[in-house]
């Protein structure tokens, strides 16, 4: 379904992605974890085509096509979704309005006719249980003084509404207290599909007890330095992330 | 001889020219205020940008114009005033209609409405309650040195009054329509009055056509009285061609506990200035002022906001917002004043414009002086593009780029637009200026002139 291949990125001149390589399958659900300032949001962030950073090298193919020359709606459309970090509040834009822009959109470029008004209300009603979403909230301006917790809802919420073969969810968890993270793990248990792939973007092993992981991969400085099991998550939960940089820069030196 | 002094010359000429047919309609008491109000405006004079609330706004193309001479209403006129109706056919309100500032009824001057609410003609009313008039006329503008209000003063020769009676609340908003419609070019003054006794409760909604397509200059008074807990809603909506004027001066004076919001819409217009004064008169009284203006090609929108925290505990919010395109100039010019007195007064001034290239221009300018030690106050202004951040969310999930844009300008706008409290007019505005946003026209569809 994604295939990178020795991605290399810059932010400001500063390379951020030193060739990253990761093979996803149709339904497979991969952990992406890492220290801080590993570039993790950043790959997340280029995969959903947010023109930031400069690519130097390097390919990415999905569903065959190159993901890379797509703009961020196209890939949208075509299944990927990005659950952000940090949901951006956008003033005056109602999530209703949102939303149901954003289902027709996708609907025409399947082909289909937009939903009726009724019709595009009972699937939000129907998806807001899902993520145990205040239905007040659709009434308001998208993220605009919602708490964390709501915005990391509503982040799942959009998911179950757009129904991607690809999601990317940034950091869902953080900022979640233990209920919150519990309803929002539920939520996209709910949503896993054999034909759905999800990369799951954390520091801690804690959301990977609630959506257990096919494959775990460690990056750091750049460079997936380390690709395991479900119990690789549990040792870097046990151990830190002190070993893992100490023997990705000792390989560094050898190079 | 220089050319402001010819400019004055014209304009103190045109209230000798005309001053008997504009008094004979009005009160004794109205015109008294007139031979004053002239000498007063020919010391001011027309502002120029040396003047700090026109810094951003040059007059001198519309006031060095030769106008035609001065509107009086013929029979004629009046009954195409009365054939025009609001095509939002779905907002249940008192209308009335204002033609190139006149009150366009011949035998109905005066409408009662249920609860003793009086709705017409300020001439009329002028002689019919002479002790309201006296009571309220001219209080308002007191103070101003706005030379244009002086002109209004001296030259206004009617307009609308409008009185609420102790606990009344009509049973729907009043709107008046103003309609500039003419086959030559006019300069015209209206005067409104409206009185909101204690304990009452009132909306009034301002709306600004230009039905034919010459040049025309306006320039307009409205004295607002609020009673103790009264509330007070003025929506204006400002939709006309790119050859008009509009000048409009609104003194809101407010009672102790009462409530006042002023919204003021900016669809189209040549030249836009709206000044705004809320003068917070009692303890504990509270204002919002709100606008918005979308601008294109040379068109030039103003606002000048004038908040006076006169008594303690009130309360003042204002929240401007623009967006400008091709060659359009906007200003927003807030000024909160809190007297010595005034203390636990709360202020807040937001402005927040989008320019959607680099030929656009907005100048932000707030202005606050205070007096008193125990205020909160706050303001803050940007110019800017549309966010980046929020184009990407959009975009994120499926909505193209041009779409999102459009969405993003929308919801920019609409955080202005959702404080207006009737719901028709409130739709309405909301797909006016979303046609706006997308380039078609905005105009109300009685309006025939096509001045895209």
């Amino acid at each position: 379904m994604l295939t990178i291949n020795n991605l290399k990125a810059s932010i400001n001149g500063k390379t951020i992605l030193k060739g990253i390589n990761l093979e996803l399958k149709a339904g497979e659900v991969h952990a992406l974890m890492g220290p801080n300032g590993s570039g993790k949001s950043t790959l997340a962030a280029i995969l959903a085509g947010r023109e930031f950073a400069n690519i130097l090298e390097g390919t990415v193919t999905y569903m065959g096509k190159n993901l890379l020359e797509m703009p961020p709606e196209e890939r949208s459309r075509e299944g990927i979704f990005l659950g952000f970090q940090y949901p951006t509040e956008i003033p005056g834009v109602s999530m209703v309005n949102f939303m149901k822009t954003a289902v027709n959109e996708h609907r025409k470029h399947r082909g289909l006719e937009p939903l009726s008004a009724s019709d595009f209300l009972k699937l939000m009603r129907e998806k807001k249980e899902l993520v145990e979403i205040d239905s007040k909230l659709a009434n308001r301006s998208v993220n605009e003084g919602y708490s964390g917790g709501e915005k990391k809802k509503n982040e799942i919420f959009q998911m179950a509404m757009l129904e991607p073969k690809l999601a990317i969810l940034d950091e869902t968890d953080s900022g979640l207290d233990i209920d919150a993270l519990r309803i929002v793990a539920n939520g996209i248990n709910k949503l896993r599909h054999p034909e759905r792939s999800v990369i799951v973007i954390t520091h801690y092993q804690r959301l990977l007890d609630y959506i257990i992981p096919d494959i775990v991969h460690v990056l750091y400085d750049g460079r997936i330095v380390k690709t395991g099991g479900r119990d690789l998550a549990l040792e870097l939960e046990e151990k830190g992330y002190d070993w893992i940089k100490k023997e990705a820069d000792k390989s560094t030196v050898y190079e | 001889m220089n050319n402001s002094t010819v400019k004055y010359d014209k304009y103190s000429a045109l209230y000798r020219d005309n001053i008997e047919r504009i008094s004979s309609g009005s009160s004794q008491y109205i015109n008294s205020f007139r031979e004053s109000a002239i000498r007063e405006f020919v010391r001011l004079g027309i502002p120029t940008r040396k003047n700090e609330s026109y810094r951003y706004t040059n007059l001198d193309p519309f006031f060095s114009h030769d106008y035609s001479n001065y509107f009086i209403p013929g029979e004629q006129d009046f009954i195409r005033a009365e054939e025009f109706r609001c095509d939002v056919t779905d907002m249940d309100v008192h209308a009335i209609v204002l033609l190139n500032g006149f009150y366009p009824t011949i035998t109905d001057k005066i409408r009662k409405l249920p609860g003793g609410v009086l709705i017409g003609s300020l001439n009329e009313a002028s002689k019919l309650f002479s002790d309201q008039i006296e009571k309220h006329y001219g209080k308002y503008v007191n103070g101003n040195s706005d030379g244009l209000v002086y002109l209004n003063t001296a030259l206004a020769s009617d307009g609308v009054f409008i009185y609420v009676p102790e606990g009344v609340e009509p049973d729907k908003p009043i709107q008046i329509i103003n309609l500039v419609e003419s086959d030559d070019d006019i300069f015209n003054q209206h005067r409104n009055l409206v009185i909101v006794e204690k304990n009452a409760s009132v909306t009034l909604i301002i709306c600004d056509h230009t039905l034919s397509p010459r040049k025309f200059l306006t320039n307009a008074v409205t004295e607002v009285y609020v009673g103790e807990n009264s509330h007070f809603d003025i929506i204006r909506v400002q939709n006309e061609h790119n050859n008009a004027a509009k000048i409009t001066h609104t003194f809101i004076h407010q009672e102790r506990n009462s409530h006042a919001s002023s919204n003021n819409i900016t669809l189209h217009g040549g030249l836009v200035r709206n000044s705004t004064h809320h003068y917070l008169g009692g303890e504990r009284a509270e204002c919002n002022s709100y606008g918005l203006f979308l601008a294109d090609k040379f068109q030039h929108v103003d606002n000048f906001v004038n908040v006076i925290h006169a008594q303690p505990y009130c309360t003042s919010n204002q929240l401007f917002k623009g967006i400008l395109d091709d060659m359009a100039t906007g200003a927003f010019n807030g000024r909160i004043f809190v007297d010595k007195n005034a203390q636990g007064t709360l202020a807040y001034q937001k402005n927040n414009n989008i320019l959607l290239n680099d030929d656009a221009r907005m100048d932000t300018k707030p202005q606050l002086e205070i007096y008193a030690d125990d205020v909160k106050c706050s303001h803050g202004a940007t110019v800017g593009q549309p966010d980046n951040d929020a184009l990407f969310y959009l975009q994120s999930r499926g909505i193209g780029r041009h779409e999102a844009r459009l969405m993003l300008m929308f919801g920019f706008a609409h955080e202005v637009i959702e404080n207006i409290r009737v719901e028709a007019l409130r739709d309405r505005i909301d797909s006016l200026v979303m046609q706006r946003l997308k380039g078609e026209l905005s105009r109300c569809a009685y309006c025939m002139i096509n001045c895209g």
